[in-house]
């Protein structure tokens, strides 16, 4: 290796690091030090001027080092290393100390010293960083995009119109999501199935979409802008191609079961599409309904279809898939609101969660749009019970941002079906959106009941006459400051919305990362909103948190803007700070193999050598420091470079050793 | 040599992605906390060798300190997992060694949580500043 | 690292010299016809220090090879074997020794005294075995100290009875004049940690092989003035670790529990570390061909770290936890249970090159100590 020439270019900030740290006191110990061949500062390095005056010390010093004593690396590191760049300088012989978030801002006493330490430290780390050349791989021009609700149907289209491949995998048998299950929606009251329906059609008719329904992502591997993904298509026993999608194999099944799509309030054939415009229009026969597959017989389905589409040898098959970035829109469940025992959901009738008054109100749901209790009479007062395990420590600590809107729907909707009085038992209405706040202005002019409080319970043991055979909601009313016992017939909870069951394992197989509140976490929350902890991965919609049909039909345009800035650019930048096997060292003792969480490391039998795929490895160091044997080196992050970090920290602390 | 002024000298491995971001917010935040803790930047609490912290100890620091993200929230998945195994064992082994505990932490520090960041120092370097000075290289000095 | 000694130069700068050496030997030879001693031969030393004696026995197992070394050498020193006087040895001119094989650890002054001494008269000095080479099973007295030592041994033990109390004093009169002993030490040290060495040759004991492949090379060089390997190498070892060595199937790891080898009955194809047995093979230094493993018992590191590797136990324990089958701190805890004292388990030969050295000193007793010496003198 070459003879280090180190610059030290130390940046005062203004006053924020001038203010604190003695500058000269720091530029004359830093110029002090082995290596060291000019020591500057300047009022702000990361401008214009002060990256010149790096440049010119690069250029007129042969400057083959520079350590930048400024903010922290994550604020300007990429700003220095262009500016080095510029001038020929490898990118990766640059240091940072930070001097400022980790010193001079946080300590009144002792910044100074503690900016000696890490600049000793900066420079002798400085003395052993080793050049890398980052390399461009070429990218896959086709998009995966997981769930076909509207937050994937908006993404798969914005990519296939932009001309490129979109594979769309949804695990239910039709697309349509949450927002098919939907009857009207807030604050425009448009019905949600006709403004979603000419979108689930664009999607089936696509020719740039290959539509993968009752499928699942099973295995991702590869990296970005080349990622093998593997999807399970589940046997649908109906044959896609000669389907016709008449419906008379519905018709004629004599099987029936609780209909999911209508959240069991209805039921469905053992042979079925989840609801009349499916895409695709094409049944599926459910063989833990169908008594086919029991005892082996009845098979009227196959009987009355008229084109002989009833194929009961269909096997589960599983296909590979390349693509250059993928899309999660998984989107979310319902807190199931039986565990809050107090609001006697599914232990008292009439008490019912929001989907499943969404199913009642709608034309096509189980009651045909009627809102009937139990008893099948109409209700003459309804309680609408926001938050839900929103807000609440014990269950959901945020808030699920749409229950405030679609409850005043609910108000409208109740006040078009019957005559009852509605109750809105709210904590705070959130009403942020465009056109929310005049959509309550609206439903408190048509005479709804609002209550401020955080409801007790939901009760059937009445304590008076007008309470007979009702539903009593115990709740304090926070404004008037006392308790009320409200008696309603009909109680609606608006339950938090939650993670998926298995958003842990879709976590895992994407290489995803999840937050505290079990939602998919987006690289920044403000600048990076639908990029994830794995390069090419993006997510979109309610996977990602809470939000309404706006704001996801935002965000999936926005993953689909990132997905295509990605592969149509064609190429991708690779990480260069990988893990590298050094062959002469390794001996094969398999230590590091089941640790590299990327499976980037493979084993070469025949060598008896571990190999690390630089191009699927993120640097993570795991490998290097587990391998007994030091034969894997983390680049940029060597154990020379971090002893010798180590070292530089503790310079001042230990007195200087007396030979023996 | 052990005198009233004496202050620690404690040595932070940070995760990039959680630890180091969250004592940068610590900054930005203007929250003020002692100067003893110096920190080195891995880029996760899975780089961290026990080899760096035995190190740290034999060059003379009075503390180790370890800050990665929370369980569930690494940046690459499981290295923090990792990280957990391996500083089990080194907390034991340094306790044999004869090192009190409160001179070796490991805490989950969240990019969010400047707070906490600023707490945890100020608290480890109040506690390793009432144990005195380590100078682990005096035990190797034959008398 | 230690500063070494500069020997490769000290060859190279004497050209002229091997030639009046290769004349010397001739005439050597005719004086040995003669039946005259030689006065050529270079000499060599062989010295064991804190040891068992297993390096001394190492040696003598070069079986006939022995009378190689003893036609070429003058053997100045091997109280082992033959009775030497140390003053003997200090009245030569320094660097008169040509080599000398160094084996066990300095655990009290008179070991440092030698230790120093040899380095004076040597042109190449070798750490020879794991004692000098890292510490070694003496090293582990690093758990301890000398009071806690000299506690155990002359009052605790059951088999002693010293009912006055008596420990070993450094100096005591008696009519005929003065005895004295070596001071021990509170801290074990290899051998570079009091001086600098050239040559390090690992093992518990080394094992033939090696010995016989570093005597050949020391022979040619000295005979022939063939190149010796660069000082500070680790010579007759591998740059790879036991596992290249080891037969047994390895595969991915994933630990679920940790035994000692009496515990389980091992598997004799599979690797002991994926069977759960704490085997120090990965992180120590192969050349030895393995025998341990290959009589179902684990490496117990006696070869010392890897090349690159700093800390060998920090770099056993790293590995060893990485594969620990569980997220779950508690199981972990529990998991890791099984291995209950962990410096013997990962320092069981390198706790005295390690990087901390030993466990604390109390620093009160240290400095009491310290002042007790000064007052003595």
């Amino acid at each position: 290796m070459e003879e280090p020439k180190i610059g030290v270019f130390i940046c005062h900030c203004g006053t924020n690091i001038a203010g604190t740290v003695d500058i000269d006191e720091v530029r004359e110990f830093a110029a002090g030090l082995p290596g060291v061949v000019s020591a500057r500062d300047y009022k702000f390095t990361c401008s214009e001027p002060g990256q010149l005056q790096i440049k010119e010390d690069v250029k007129n010093l042969g400057l083959n080092r520079v350590v930048v004593a400024a903010c922290s690396p994550r604020m300007h590191e990429i700003t220095f290393r262009k500016a080095v760049a510029e001038v020929g300088l490898n990118p990766y012989l640059l240091q940072i100390a930070n001097i400022r978030e980790q010193d001079s801002w946080v300590h009144k006493n002792g910044s100074t010293e503690k900016a000696k330490a890490l600049i000793r430290a900066a420079v002798q780390r400085a003395n052993l960083l080793e050049s890398l050349e980052r390399r461009e791989v070429p990218v896959t021009p086709s998009v995966l995009v997981v769930g076909g609700g509207i937050a994937g149907i908006q993404a798969a289209l914005n990519i296939a119109n932009a001309n490129h491949k979109v594979y769309l995998v949804e695990r239910e048998p039709s697309i349509g999501g949450r927002m098919i299950q939907l009857d009207k929606t807030f604050p425009t009251l448009d019905c949600s199935s006709c403004i979603l329906t000419p979108k689930m059609a664009a999607v089936g008719s696509h020719p740039n979409i290959e539509l993968m329904t009752y499928s699942e992502v099973e295995d991702v591997s590869g990296y970005i802008g080349n990622f093998k993904v593997k999807v399970r298509k589940k046997p649908r026993y109906v044959d896609s191609e000669l389907c016709t999608g008449c419906g008379i194999c519905i018709e004629k099944c004599p099987w029936k079961t609780d209909s999911e799509f209508d959240m069991g309030l209805g039921k469905r054939k053992a042979v079925y599409t989840p609801f009349p415009q499916a895409v695709p229009n094409v049944p599926v026969i459910d063989p833990d309904v169908c008594v086919y597959f029991e005892k082996g017989t009845c098979r009227a389905c196959e009987k009355f279809c008229p084109p002989g589409a009833i194929a009961w040898d269909q096997k589960e098959e599983t296909v590979e898939l390349e693509v250059g970035a993928i899309i999660v829109a998984t989107g979310y469940d319902l807190l199931d609101p039986s565990p809050l025992t107090q609001y006697g959901y599914k232990r008292l009738d009439n008490v019912i969660t929001s989907l499943e008054f969404e199913r009642m109100c709608s034309a096509t749901g189980p009651t045909g749009g009627e809102l009937v209790l139990k008893d099948g009479s109409a209700p003459q007062s309804v309680a609408i019970i926001h938050c839900v395990g929103s807000r609440d420590k014990n269950y959901c600590e945020y808030c699920s941002r749409v229950c405030c809107m679609y409850a005043l729907k609910y108000s409208h909707l109740i006040g078009e079906k019957t005559d009852a009085d509605v109750y809105q038992l709210y904590i705070d209405m959130r009403c942020y959106g465009k056109g929310f706040e005049e959509f309550y202005k609206r439903l408190s002019d048509e005479g709804v009941n609002f209550v401020r409080g955080k409801v007790a319970q939901v009760t059937d043991q009445v304590a008076g006459e007008e309470e007979q055979g009702k539903l009593v909601v115990v709740t304090e009313d926070t404004l008037l400051g006392r308790m009320l016992r409200i008696p309603v017939d009909m109680v609606i909870l608006c339950p938090a919305m939650v993670a998926r069951a298995d958003a842990d394992e879709v976590a895992r197989r994407f290489l995803i990362n999840r937050g505290a509140d079990g939602f998919f976490l987006e690289r920044h929350p403000k600048l990076e909103p639908v990029a994830t902890a794995s390069d090419g991965v993006f997510v979109v919609g309610c996977a990602q948190g809470p939000k309404d049909i706006p704001d996801t039909v935002a965000q999936a345009s926005a993953g689909a803007a990132e997905a295509l800035s990605l592969i149509d650019r064609g190429t991708v930048e690779i990480e260069a700070a990988t893990a590298v096997v050094d062959e002469e060292m390794c001996s094969g003792c398999k230590i590091c193999l089941a640790l590299c969480p990327y499976n980037a490391i493979t084993f070469d039998e025949e060598k008896k050598l571990a190999n690390v795929n630089d191009i699927l490895c993120k640097g993570c160091g795991v490998c290097v420091a587990a391998c007994p044997s030091a034969a894997i080196t983390g680049r940029h992050f060597t154990d020379k470079q971090i002893f010798a970090e180590i070292d530089g920290l503790l310079a001042d602390v230990k007195p200087p050793l007396v030979a023996v | 040599m052990v005198t009233g002024t004496y202050e620690p000298t404690i040595i932070g491995f940070l995760c990039n992605w959680c630890a180091y971001q969250g004592a940068d917010l610590a900054g930005t935040s203007r929250m003020e906390y002692p100067p003893n803790v110096r920190p080195v930047r891995v880029m996760c609490t899975g780089r961290i060798d026990p080899t760096f912290i035995l190190k740290a100890f034999a060059e003379g620091a009075d503390g180790v300190l370890v800050g990665g993200c929370h369980p569930g929230d690494c940046h690459y998945l499981e290295g923090n997992y990792k990280a957990i195994r391996r500083i089990t064992m080194v907390r034991r082994m340094l306790e044999q060694f004869g090192i009190e505990p409160e001179r070796f932490r490991l805490e989950w520090v969240s990019a969010s949580e400047g707070a906490k960041w600023a707490k945890i120092v100020e608290e480890m370097t109040e506690q390793v500043r009432d144990l005195g000075p380590l100078q682990w290289w005096e035990n190797v000095r034959e008398a | 690292m230690p500063k070494l000694w500069p020997w490769a130069q000290g060859k190279t700068e004497t050209k002229a010299e091997a030639k009046v050496e290769a004349e010397a030997e001739k005439k050597a030879e005719s004086e040995q016809k003669s039946g005259r001693p030689s006065m050529a031969k270079p000499k060599m030393a062989l010295y064991w220090a804190a040891s068992c004696g297993g390096c001394e026995i190492a040696v003598v197992r070069l079986y006939e090879k022995i009378l190689d070394v003893a036609n070429t050498f003058e053997i100045v020193l091997w109280p082992c074997v033959m009775d030497f006087k140390y003053k003997d040895v200090e009245a030569l001119p320094d660097k008169s020794i040509l080599i000398t094989l160094f084996n066990g650890a300095i655990r009290n002054s008179e070991q440092e005294h030698m230790a120093r001494m040899l380095r004076e008269k040597s042109q190449v000095l070798v750490a020879y075995g794991a004692c000098a080479h890292i510490g070694g099973i003496p090293g582990l007295g690093n758990v301890s100290n000398r009071q806690d030592i000299f506690e155990r041994a002359y009052r605790e033990t059951p088999s002693t009875v010293n009912e006055e109390g008596t420990y070993p004093q450094l100096s005591f009169q008696v009519p005929e004049g003065e005895l004295t002993l070596p001071e021990f030490y509170d801290t074990v040290r290899a051998l570079d940690q009091v001086v600098p060495v050239d040559y390090y040759i690992p093992g518990c004991p080394p094992t033939k092989h090696q010995t016989e492949a570093v005597v050949e090379a020391v022979i040619a060089a000295v005979t022939e003035g063939a190149e010796l390997p660069p000082a500070g190498s680790v010579i007759g070892a591998s740059t790879k670790t036991v596992c290249d060595d080891c037969p047994r199937i390895r595969e991915e790891k994933s630990i679920k529990a940790i035994y000692r080898p009496y515990q389980i009955i091992p598997d004799p194809e599979k690797c002991l570390l994926d069977q759960g047995i704490l085997c120090a093979g990965p992180a120590t230094r192969g050349g030895c061909e393995a025998p341990c493993p290959q009589v179902n018992m684990p490496c117990i590191g006696c070869y010392g770290p890897s090349p690159g590797a700093m800390d060998q136990g920090a770099k056993l324990l790293s590995a060893v936890t990485s594969n620990i089958d569980s997220r779950d701190p508690e199981e972990i805890e529990r998991i890791l249970g099984g291995i209950p004292d962990s410096i013997a388990a990962f320092y069981m030969f390198g706790l005295p090159a390690s990087l901390l050295h030993r466990i604390r000193l109390e620093r009160g007793a240290a400095r009491e100590a310290e002042a007790a010496a000064k007052g003595a003198q």
